[in-house]
């Protein structure tokens, strides 16, 4: 058996014996199929395989639990797949490929098409669950005590077995001291001489019951909750586990009506599929709704909706000119200083590249939180140290100003440190070359530096600005998206998109995941164009010059 | 400005993880237990500090009653970890959080009503047990009740002003004899605080919500754009920044506290959270209610009630009702949770209890007698972030009645 494995340890073979790499294809899959197993590769591979049944075994737990047949099939077939692959000789290129499209899978794919369905729903806050979940929660949250009736002691019995006998609740009256027993048919009278009563009035041992402790009594919790004892009143429900009470359902489901009936007012609330909440004529709605398909409303509403809408390209363009200043900026600084500091005439660089470097080694959601502070009106620094009185964040212009600078601070260094190593794989024969010729520095470094650092650098440019175009950090710990209009406070001067989706799916207001998805949804479209245009422009321009 | 290896990918991620879609799990504890072990075990999630104040009491009834109960600090959005893990039926059998997380853990099902005795309803504070009715249902059984107060260095004002007006007068004095920077530390930042500024609202006559018959606020009679609103909003401009300056929006959350002990205002308005870093910093100071506008209403603060709940889809239901009903309520929890945290116990034996050795309880007690209990209805979460940042409009020299409206369509928009 051994033998006809292979795999990982393949690659472990004795250098003698490693195919010539010029060989054949088909001659270095034979080498390798007769490859000898090492002890190494066995080992490699049954800890690896353990590990992936491993995993499969505590993930089918839970969807057992949950009643996900699909995704235990899809779990099932997966695990299954993975064995057969790593344990035949075959599929070589699969084993390099497969546990990077899993991942590609499980952290890519999978993520996008949730959020993409997200967006179809109206899941959020009062959305969450299912029609059941809600119908569950309406009519256990309507559960009323019957005014006037009787708070009992409760005792929790069984017949025979304490962990599987059934459940019997024995109750104590507090004002007659006369005990019963009740289950699923109703309430018995206990005869006073067959059981004892503590001082409390619980009931402490009785005839042909097995009294169950706290911690027996937990252990069949669900039980115990669910049991309910009727009463020409109500029903007699367990309140913990040594009081019982008279209680009433109030509201109660009508599957014939589709509706919600309430038996105290009469009021009904009929079920409505469009919005997911129950619906009283009078527009009432109950609080607990449920998650549905709203269609394309969600994308609807950010087109349409003028609170929304408006605000949101006027979002759009500060978003493109937050992205493209700090981007920008930190470049132009960066490479300004790189320069400088590549001069030869220039002494003490290590210092000053020391000093360049720290506020790159700072954390920068402390240092956000710094600047945020510094900027304020009365107590920060910047104010006090040039002795002015600038509203910072309550200005539409300074306020953006403000995150502008501290991006810009935060982020040159990195601009500076790739500008250095960019600059010293040119050779200086280059520039040297066009002083020879009669360039002026400026002229040299526009036709020869400046292109040349653009090839290396440009790839970078790119990330940093769809970084940048995203960085929820760098607004949310300073201006929190504001200063906001007077007449409207969804949406501030400095928010960019991903802030004010984060307001929206998390914000105060409670979560509204499926318009968050959307609006995520119309974000992912914006930065991958953008992406994707510079990038072939990148390339365009790495052929031109190279 | 990080770039590293950002890209495409990291956007994607951020984008997702924004939406709430990414990776679910990443919030939450480690609090995953198997399945097979709820039997006889009880699951509390509570924030730091009460977590410490918890466990000794939580063993002690696990000891007692033969169970096992875990106490789970979650220290970051407990509510919403809360309500996602017990979606996902992860989540623990007893909750402990403020009262205004009711409104929105019903809605989404999280948590079931109690039903407490008649005699044990009435050994709590009566503000108490109405912050945690909602719908005519007891959902939570209060601890602790906090309101903010007015708490004055009584080396610079010794004597309590009795007005706002009064108080705005001295604050002056002080500032011109350079005694204090400030006038009032009252926290507004960028995008103000409704609940800080709330006493001074309800002074200028504001409302929020109207109530009902039954005495529940009622989320369809707004008060925010209201005429009431926006004569009060008048009367706060009037000390914003273009007016007297008692209120800036350059005193934030962060630096309210620390400006008062720092001696650079003689007035603070804050709650018992407060009074731990006004003892550290060694300053002489006093404590009395939030003062109105001379000739205006009384000025109420929140009153907002701290709150153990039984969660709908915790494992072992019977035993945390058990817990939250019968063990909760004993005066001892109340008082060993207060020593965690000096807050005002609910229950009226704790609070006698300690009445005696803490004298700012009595005042900060005294101070919220006529408070409002915050709205517990889901509608209360439309109002905090317009409410606020039309406060620090207004406090910016906005027109009051123009900014208050908007935020009055803003909020009516979003309550459904």
């Amino acid at each position: 058996m051994s033998t006809s494995l292979s795999g990982p340890g393949s690659a472990t073979q004795a250098p003698g014996r490693e195919p010539i790499r010029s060989g054949l294809p088909r001659k270095s899959r034979d080498a390798r199929n007769h490859a000898p197993i090492t002890a190494t590769g066995l080992v490699v591979k049954v800890v690896l395989l353990g590990l992936v049944a491993g995993i499969a075994i505590w993930a089918a737990f839970p969807l057992i639990e949950a009643r996900m047949w699909v995704g235990l099939a899809i779990l099932g077939a997966t695990t299954a797949g993975l064995c057969y692959l790593y344990l035949t000789r075959r599929h070589i290129p699969a084993k390099y490929l497969v546990p990077g499209t899993l991942f590609l899978i499980a952290f890519q794919v999978f993520p996008v098409l949730y959020t993409a369905s997200t967006a179809f729903t109206n899941f959020g806050d009062g959305h969450r669950g299912s029609k059941d979940d809600a119908i569950v929660a309406i009519q256990s949250s309507s559960v009323k005590q019957v005014a006037g009736s009787t708070e009992y002691a409760l005792s929790i019995a069984t017949k025979g077995d304490p962990t599987a006998g059934p459940l019997v609740f024995l109750v104590t009256d507090p004002k007659t001291g006369a005990v019963s027993a009740g289950d699923g048919e109703g309430l018995r009278p206990v005869d006073a001489g067959s059981v004892t009563v503590s001082p409390g009035g619980k009931v402490t041992a009785a005839e042909g019951y097995t009294i169950l402790n706290f911690g027996q009594a937990s252990a069949r919790s669900p039980e115990i909750t669910n049991l309910v004892v009727p009463t020409p009143g109500g029903a007699l429900r367990s309140n913990g586990l040594s009081r019982a009470y008279e209680g009433k359902a109030i509201r109660a489901y009508d599957a014939g009506c589709d509706c919600i009936e309430d038996s105290e007012t009469g009021k009904t609330w009929t079920a409505d599929a469009a919005t997911g909440s129950f619906v009283a004529a009078d527009g009432e709605r109950l609080t607990q709704g449920w998650k549905v398909s709203v269609g394309l409303e969600n994308f609807h509403r950010v087109l349409t909706d003028p609170n929304i809408s408006g605000p949101f390209f006027g979002t759009l363009i500060w978003n493109f000119a937050f992205a493209i200043g700090s981007t920008g900026l930190t470049f132009l600084l960066g490479i300004a200083i790189a320069l400088a500091l590549y001069s030869p005439r220039m002494r003490g660089t290590n210092l000053y590249r020391v000093l360049l470097i720290l506020p790159y080694a700072m954390p920068s959601f402390a240092m956000l939180l710094v600047w945020r502070d510094m900027f304020n009106t009365d107590f920060g620094l910047v104010n006090n140290l040039f002795g002015i009185g600038v509203d910072w964040f309550g200005e539409t212009w300074s306020a953006r100003a403000a995150v502008l600078l501290v991006q810009l601070w935060l982020g040159y260094p990195y601009m500076f440190l790739v500008a250095t190593g960019a600059l010293q794989a040119i050779p200086r024969e280059l520039t040297e070359a066009t002083s020879v010729d009669g360039a002026s520095p400026w002229q040299s470094f526009r036709a020869v530096t400046l292109p040349l650092l653009l090839v290396a650098l440009s790839p970078l440019l790119i990330a940093s600005f769809a970084y940048n175009f995203n960085n929820i950090n760098a607004i949310w710990f300073t201006t929190e998206g504001g200063p906001f209009p007077a007449d409207n406070p969804t949406n501030g001067a400095t928010d960019l998109l991903i802030t004010y989706t984060y307001r929206l799916a998390f914000g105060a207001q409670g979560a509204e995941f499926g318009m968050a998805a959307a609006v995520s949804i119309f974000i992912f479209a914006i930065v991958a164009t953008v992406s994707a245009i510079s990038f072939r422009r990148t390339r365009q321009q790495e052929e031109v010059y190279s | 400005m990080r770039i590293r290896t950002a890209g495409v990918v990291a956007v994607l991620g951020l984008a997702l993880a924004a939406s709430g879609c990414g990776d679910n799990s990443k919030d939450e504890p480690a609090a995953k237990e198997s399945p097979k072990a709820a039997s006889g075990k009880l699951v509390i999630w509570a924030d730091d500090k009460r977590t410490a104040a918890l466990k000794p009491f939580a063993e002690q009834f696990g000891k007692d009653n033969g169970v096992t109960v875990e106490v789970q600090a979650v220290s970051k959005d407990l509510q919403t970890n809360f309500v996602t893990a017990s979606q996902q039926g992860s989540g623990p059998d007893v909750v402990v959080g403020a009262h205004d997380w009711i409104g929105n853990l019903v809605q989404n099902g999280a948590i079931d009503p109690v039903q407490l005795a008649a005699e044990q309803k009435s050994s709590f504070n009566e503000t108490a047990i109405k912050a945690v009715t909602f719908n005519g249902q007891l959902y939570g059984v209060p601890y602790a009740t906090e309101n903010v107060a007015l708490i004055r260095n009584t080396a610079l004002a010794p004597e309590a002003p009795k007005t706002i007006e009064d108080l705005v007068a001295t604050g002056k004095k002080l500032k011109a004899e350079k005694k204090a920077s400030e006038i009032l530390c009252l926290q507004s930042g960028q995008n103000g605080d409704a609940y800080h500024v709330y006493p001074l609202y309800t002074s200028g006559g504001g409302y929020l919500f109207g109530t009902t018959a039954n005495g529940d606020y009622d989320p369809k009679d707004l008060g925010v754009g209201k005429p009431e609103s926006i004569a009060a909003f008048q009367k706060i401009a009037k000390l914003g920044e273009k007016g007297d300056g008692a209120l800036k929006r350059s005193i934030t959350g962060e630096n309210s506290i620390a400006t008062f002990t720092g001696k650079k205002c003689a007035f603070l308005v804050s709650g018992p959270w407060a009074i731990a870093d006004a003892k550290k910093a060694n300053i002489a100071y006093d404590i009395s209610p939030v003062p109105g506008f001379a000739g205006g209403k009384e000025a109420q603060p929140f009153v907002g009630v701290q709150a153990f709940y039984v969660a709908a889809k915790g494992k072992n239901k019977a035993l945390a009702q058990e817990f939250v009903t019968n063990y909760v309520t004993k005066p001892e929890l109340a008082v060993a949770l207060y020593q965690a945290e000096p807050r005002p116990p609910a229950l009226t034996a704790a609070f006698e209890q300690v009445k005696g050795t803490d004298p700012d309880l009595a005042k900060f007690q005294e101070a919220g007698k006529n408070g409002q209990v915050l709205p517990a209805i889901p509608a209360m979460a439309a109002i905090w972030d317009p409410f606020g940042k039309a406060e620090a409009a207004v406090i910016g020299g906005a027109d009051p009645a123009k900014t208050i409206t908007a935020a009055g369509k803003t909020i009516a928009g979003q309550i459904k």
